[in-house]
């Protein structure tokens, strides 16, 4: 393995220049009302916040801040909606509605990427490859079920809801948004949205799509603000269905208030997903899927496979490469075209992970830290991995949301079995093996709703995802995706 | 009676009824019981007044018994969910006696008793097929080959509905179980008694120990205690007051646990046996494998 | 074993320990690759250490000294309207060639490489090989592409391999040798993985994807597999093994990619025409056409540039 003499160096020559992604042919506002009925409209109290590009600590715009009062607007106004036209429609023009919907997003599909990383932080190269272009063929996939539903649940009449009230989180802002509204127009529900507060941009760029596709006003109201607002959402006694994107601690809260009413509830929650690398595995490619699993949109992801588990036969040799490999990711400015790892997406969470590099040194981890350079302004973050840590540690434990890696050894299957087990999460998980009857062993073994096998955070909108035990409740994507949006009758 | 007959006569041996643990039958660890009381008021028997520590034994043994029960075969959990309703068919007179003890008609008694033995069979049947009606083969769009399937939640408490001795329990039991989960279940409160003898009709038919754990008790006092515990995924609940379906899911979300609310249904109509009651106690797993040499 | 006994005993390697490969990993691997944007003054570098590293290449049946002196004169002259170009690392001709060759690029600091080894499909005796790579040794070749014998590798003789690779290497004496592996006829990457390791450990100098002669013949998905074993290899025994990808890359673009996939494999240290190489006959022309648009930020014609 490397030693001081032939370590290998991946810097002091030939450099990538920058290769900033244009942005002249944006159309974005300086300010965004709420998305009402079918029109921006401002928010009642008049209230607003500012959205910051987190790689400028600039402010891209204002947007209005909802209250109790624009809650109970945007409810009514979907309610209205799905009491008439949108109820009334035959279920295969709902799914032309949708159908256009996609295509106007592919169309627009670039500025959507480079609104996306202006906003959120992450690279142009994710968002343009993967958050918008899956966004799009998100409702294209569910465009088509709208006149299907007979075929999904076999014996069973499956009804809409009624009003879909969903908040999202900041980390895929317009593919979280696509996730939710897809599936529950296709299935006939009108929805309230609300996108994270540090990330309203593209919802709001969505709501323009929707209007421009004639969506008839009130199916999809979005409307921005923080906490209290998607509060007033999950709250409001005129909404039929809770979906909610974000951490345990606040799906629980959700949980909690809804007790006792008849809405019905999805929610994909937090993760501290096991990678688990045997020592005949592909190593190469593990490697990659280690850098897939963990530093993807910058570790902001609730399946990241946050805890390496390495069989002790390979553990010298896939960390040596893991480090290697992350001296060639680039840190830095989210619309260049080469950044592998953007900004984080607020000064809070910087803080938040910043606070786990100290806790992970404390607790006797040792943190190894690639050599790049971090711009002076922005929220950034090194991709980071601990070693000598175990299952007792914060860092293993937590879910830190950042890229940030928690390294463990072990010697036999069962071993890593518990140890992968060993958390109140159950979101996903990773194996790497080149022995199949390994891989399903451990696949069926993790208790966790996806399971990577010698691959790592794949997505399509084909392929159910969601959490076992405290990961959350439910599905989203695929065939099973539509039962969060239906009620089933005789 | 006249005392020189009684002295004639052979005393009956009444039953003790007991709860079911770990495919034992102890009596509860507090000592405690309530009265069971036909409609004159006389004394049926003494009922196991359950306590938390009972329920958590039961979820220590459920737990322990749930992988390999999940490991079983779809094959054997069918083969023994139709040992169950065989042995429960030959004990069929008692049932009937025991809810017509409980205050039902004779007719009503013969129509859930054989209702009970059907719907077991009904589940047996699904055993192997449920997974190939609800899982899917995803096509993505990358080279990956993806599917979903459903695997059991794990540990399962039940509420069993109240207002019915045997049927309400049987219809809740056998879909979590057929399923690959295992279970702790609270007994109808007016109607313990079937639920004792039907655990006695599950250990004769080699489930096995932990796969099903069946207490008697109070609701008042054991329904928080299956809606908090942290090691139990899910929880179905039969009845209760709206208040009382607030509480379960308030204590639930200490652990996201799945609330499934089976409030209001007709456990003798055949609508509410289906296998949309196996897949609430089951988990959706998607499997990504690529597709290359 | 220590790292000199390694290099010096050639001592068959464990190829129990070669790890799998993934196809859909590398693939995917490639693609990210693929999205790196080279622009500017990083491209520029690029397409001149490009033309740095071609092996520029001419083995038809066809082939003739006149033929091969046009190819010779390219080399030293890539296009003189450019200023501080670099020239090509060799030539790379059959060993009858070699001689012409010498005498074409007399002076100038050009190698000269010859396959050999009963080239292109190998399928002689170990005699008839031995003697070919010591023709073209003894005319003035300076650097050897050999190629394995693939029948025996796929019938899974891999000590016959190996032992051919470690005598054609003592026939070449001091001139350097490319092991050619031929990925397009070993099926799978993890044959290819396996035929590296064996290549390296047998004595190569450099590893070589392909003749040209094979579809497919260069890939960048082999040759990051390649590149991966030679990293393997080099933490292993400390020895640096060079890299030739041939056949197929005709375009700049997809060269300066094969550059990226270097640097973030290999690092800095391969990264000159030492240690890796592009075995080409038409990519040079369309680096010159990019170099020339960057310089005059107008989009070239082939017309304007000769073609030997």
């Amino acid at each position: 393995m490397a030693t001081p003499e032939n370590k290998l160096a991946f810097d002091g020559g030939w450099e990538y220049d920058p290769a900033p992604e244009g942005v002249e042919h944006i159309r974005a506002k300086k300010r965004y009302g709420l998305y009402i009925g079918g029109k921006f409209v401002a928010a009642e109290k008049g209230r607003t916040f500012d959205t910051i590009n987190p790689a400028t600590e600039e402010k891209l715009a204002r947007v209005a801040q909802a209250s109790e009062l624009d809650v109970d607007k945007a409810v009514k106004a979907a309610r209205k909606a799905y009491t008439g036209p949108w109820g009334r429609m035959k279920a295969s023009e709902r799914g032309k509605y949708i159908f256009r919907i996609a295509r106007i997003m592919q169309e627009r599909a670039r500025e959507f990427a480079a609104i996306e990383s202006l906003d959120g932080g992450k690279p142009i190269r994710e968002s343009r490859d993967v958050d918008v272009p899956l966004a799009a063929a998100h409702f294209f996939y569910y465009a088509g079920w709208a006149d299907k539903l007979e075929y999904a649940f076999p014996g069973r009449k499956a009804k809409s809801l009624g009003v879909a009230g969903q908040v999202i989180p900041w980390n895929f802002p317009l593919l979280m948004a696509a996730w939710k509204l897809a599936p529950a127009l296709a299935c006939g529900n009108t929805a309230v949205l609300k996108p994270a507060e540090t990330t309203p941009l593209t919802a709001l760029k969505l709501a323009e799509v929707i209007a421009d596709a004639d969506l008839p006003p009130g199916v999809v109201n979005i409307i921005t603000g923080a906490g209290d607002t998607g509060a007033a959402i999950v709250n409001h006694p005129g909404v039929d269905k809770v979906a909610f994107t974000g951490s345990t601690g606040v799906g629980r809260i959700i949980q909690k208030a809804l007790a006792g009413t008849n809405k019905k509830y999805t929610l994909e929650l937090g993760g501290k997903a096991a990678n688990i690398i045997f020592a005949d595995a592909a190593i190469d490619q593990a490697v990659e899927g280690i850098v897939n699993g963990i530093f993807f949109n910058q570790g902001h992801v609730c399946c990241a496979g946050s805890r390496l588990f390495v069989q002790e036969a390979v553990a010298e040799e896939v960390i040596q490469k893991l480090k290697d490999r992350m001296e060639t990711l680039i840190v830095g400015d989210p619309l260049d075209k080469n950044t592998d790892i953007g900004a984080i997406n607020s000064s809070m969470q910087l803080e938040k992970i910043q606070s786990y590099l100290e806790i992970g040194q404390q607790e006797g981890g040792t943190m190894h830290q690639s050599s790049c350079s971090v711009p002076e302004t922005g929220y950034w973050c090194r991709p980071t991995i601990f070693t000598g840590v175990s299952q007792s540690n914060r860092v293993v434990q937590e879910e830190i949301f950042g890229p940030v890696l928690a390294i463990q050894t072990f010697r036999t299957f069962d071993e890593a079995l518990s140890k992968a087990n060993n958390t109140p999460y159950g979101l996903s998980g990773g194996v790497w093996t080149d022995k199949g009857a390994k891989i399903f062993k451990m696949t069926q073994s993790v208790r966790a709703g996806v399971v990577w096998a010698n691959t790592f955070n794949k997505f399509d909108p084909s392929s159910p995802f969601g959490g076992y035990k405290e990961s959350g409740v439910g599905r989203e994507g695929g065939l099973h995706g539509l039962d969060a949006y239906v009620k089933l009758g005789v | 009676m006249a005392a020189a007959d009684k002295a004639k006569q052979r005393l009956a041996v009444a039953k003790t009824y007991k709860i079911y643990i770990d495919g034992k039958f102890p009596r509860t660890e507090s000592g405690r019981y309530f009265t069971l009381e036909d409609g004159k008021g006389t004394v049926i028997a003494n009922i196991c007044r359950s306590s938390r520590k009972d329920f958590r034994n039961s979820v220590v043994a459920a737990r322990k018994a749930q992988r390999a029960w999940a490991n079983a075969s779809a094959y054997l959990r069918g083969q023994i969910l139709y040992r169950i309703a065989e042995m429960l068919e030959g004990r069929s007179e008692q049932f009937v006696a025991e809810l017509v003890l409980q205050g039902n008609t004779q007719r009503h008694a013969q129509k859930e008793v054989e209702a009970s033995i059907d719907r077991l069979i009904y589940y047996a049947g699904w055993a192997d097929k449920y997974q190939q009606v609800f899982s899917a083969v995803n096509p993505v769009a990358s080279s990956h080959f993806n599917f979903s399937v459903l695997e059991p939640m794990g540990v399962i408490s039940i509420i069993a509905p109240d207002d019915s001795g045997l049927i309400g329990i049987v219809s809740n039991i056998a879909p979590a179980m057929v399923g690959g989960n295992t279970c702790v279940v609270l007994a109808s409160e007016q109607q313990p008694l079937c639920a004792v003898s039907f655990a006695e009709v599950l250990h004769a038919s080699d489930v096995p120990a932990g796969v099903v754990n069946i207490l008697t008790g109070l609701r008042s006092e054991l329904t928080e205690q299956f809606a908090s515990h942290m090691d139990v995924n899910a929880i179905a609940f039969c009845d209760g007051s709206r208040k009382v379906a607030a509480t379960v899911q308030d204590l639930a979300a200490d652990n996201i646990k799945r609330v499934i609310s089976r409030r209001r249904m007709d456990w003798l109509s055949d609508q509410t046996a289906n296998p949309y009651l196996i897949r609430d106690t089951q988990e959706v797993k998607t499997t990504w494998h690529p597709i290359g040499t | 074993m220590s790292v000199t006994a390694l290099k010096t005993s050639k001592a068959f390697p464990d190829l129990s320990r070669v790890p799998a490969v993934d196809e859909v990993g590398v693939s995917e691997r490639v693609a990210r690759f693929q999205t790196r944007s080279i622009k500017k003054a990083s491209k520029v570098e690029a397409l001149k250490m490009i033309l740095s590293m071609i092996d520029l290449t001419t083995l038809e049946g066809q082939d003739t000294p006149g033929k091969v002196r046009h190819l010779c004169q390219k080399a030293i002259h890539l296009h003189d309207a450019l200023p501080d170009l670099p020239h090509v690392a060799a030539v790379c001709v059959y060993p009858t060639m070699v001689g012409v060759a010498k005498q074409a690029l007399e002076g100038h600091d050009i190698n000269i490489a010859s396959v050999a080894t009963a080239f292109p499909s190998g399928m002689s005796s170990l005699d008839v090989k031995l003697d070919d790579a010591r023709m073209a040794v003894d005319a003035g070749a300076n650097e050897i592409d050999m190629v394995i014998s693939r029948g025996a590798f796929l019938a899974g003789e891999y000590g016959y391999v190996f032992d051919e690779i470690t005598a054609v290497k003592e026939a070449c004496g001091d001139a350097h040798l490319k092991v050619i592996l031929e990925t397009g006829e070993l099926g799978t990457l993890d044959r290819v993985r396996r035929a590296s390791v064996l290549a390296m450990h047998a004595g190569a100098d450099f590893i070589k994807t392909s003749t040209g002669k094979i579809q497919p013949a260069a890939t960048m998905q082999v040759t990051l597999v390649m590149l991966q074993a030679i990293k393997d290899y080099y933490y292993q025994t400390g020895r640096m093994v060079g890299m030739k990808p041939a056949g197929g890359i005709s375009k700049a673009k997809l060269a300066v990619h094969y550059l990226v996939m270097l640097r973030e494999t290999l690092g800095m240290a391969w990264m000159t025409p030492e240690w890796f190489r592009f075995g080409a006959s038409s990519l040079a022309n369309d680096v010159l056409m990019q170099l020339m648009k960057q310089s005059t930020g107008v989009y070239q014609s082939s017309d304007y540039f000769s073609k030997d």
